[in-house]
């Protein structure tokens, strides 16, 4: 189960922040989140939108283990 | 060095003392502190979204370049997230240096970088609703004054030979 966080606009989008998600890669995870969830699903694939895996940027595709905390970042604002 | 997210009010004054007692060395101290605007009533709150533990890991590689570039003897950035009512601080930012300028520069460098680029995501409501902001064509601009210029990047190692 990977631990899912949402931050900014995508949390609205998908009204809630954080979930419990089966699933071994990101891949599968944005699939899994799609198919629950249309608009969250395209939201997640804007420009911009990074992903973070135990709080470290990646790109493209990793492997997610049982306890791994996946974030999807909007485009950042400046504070 | 040390960044730090707070839900709490911040205390400007408070922390401008503890930041600056028992200094020998340090020439020059800069603070500044940035509050919410209420932009003649058309912001009633400001929510800032952060992700603790990678918002202050971001904003301290920040801190440390600046360090660096500027010889800055110590800094501070203190960040609320949450929700912030107009007049309450978003933000307070520190430098130590032993000259004046270093420690001007490196507030400025990095209340450029805070305001355009960290790990935040605001959203502001008001009487017409609310809606996620994005960094200005100023701001962006303002945080570009401080990158690295073509020119002082070494060259592709093509011409070599």
């Amino acid at each position: 189960m990977a631990r899912v966080l949402l931050f900014g606009a995508l949390a609205d989008v998908a009204g809630w922040r954080e979930r419990e998600v089966e699933a071994t890669a990101i891949s599968s995870l944005r699939a899994r989140l799609a198919a629950d969830d249309a608009t969250l699903g395209q939201a997640l694939q804007r420009p911009g939108v990074q992903v973070a895996l135990d709080k470290a940027l990646t790109r493209g595709d990793a492997p997610l283990g049982p306890t791994t905390e996946v974030a999807f970042l909007p485009p950042m604002s400046g504070g | 060095m040390s960044v730090h997210l707070e839900t709490a009010p911040l205390r400007p004054g408070e922390m401008l003392d503890r930041f600056t007692a028992g200094r020998s060395e340090t020439g020059a101290i800069v603070s500044f502190t940035g509050l919410m605007r209420a932009e003649h009533g058309a912001a009633d709150t400001l929510y800032l979204d952060a992700y603790p533990g990678f918002t202050e890991a971001e904003i301290a590689r920040t801190e440390a370049e600046a360090q660096a570039r500027f010889a800055l003897q110590d800094s501070l950035i203190v960040h609320r997230h949450g929700a912030i009512a107009p007049g309450e601080p978003i933000v307070f930012v520190a430098t130590a240096a032993a000259h004046r300028r270093a420690a001007f520069e490196a507030a400025d460098h990095l209340m450029d970088y805070l305001k355009s680029r960290a790990p935040f995501w605001k959203r502001s409501s008001g009487p017409a609703g609310a809606s996620w902001i994005e960094p200005t064509a100023q701001d962006l601009d303002d945080a570009a004054r401080w990158d690295v210029v073509p020119w002082d990047v070494a060259p592709a190692a093509e011409d070599a030979g």
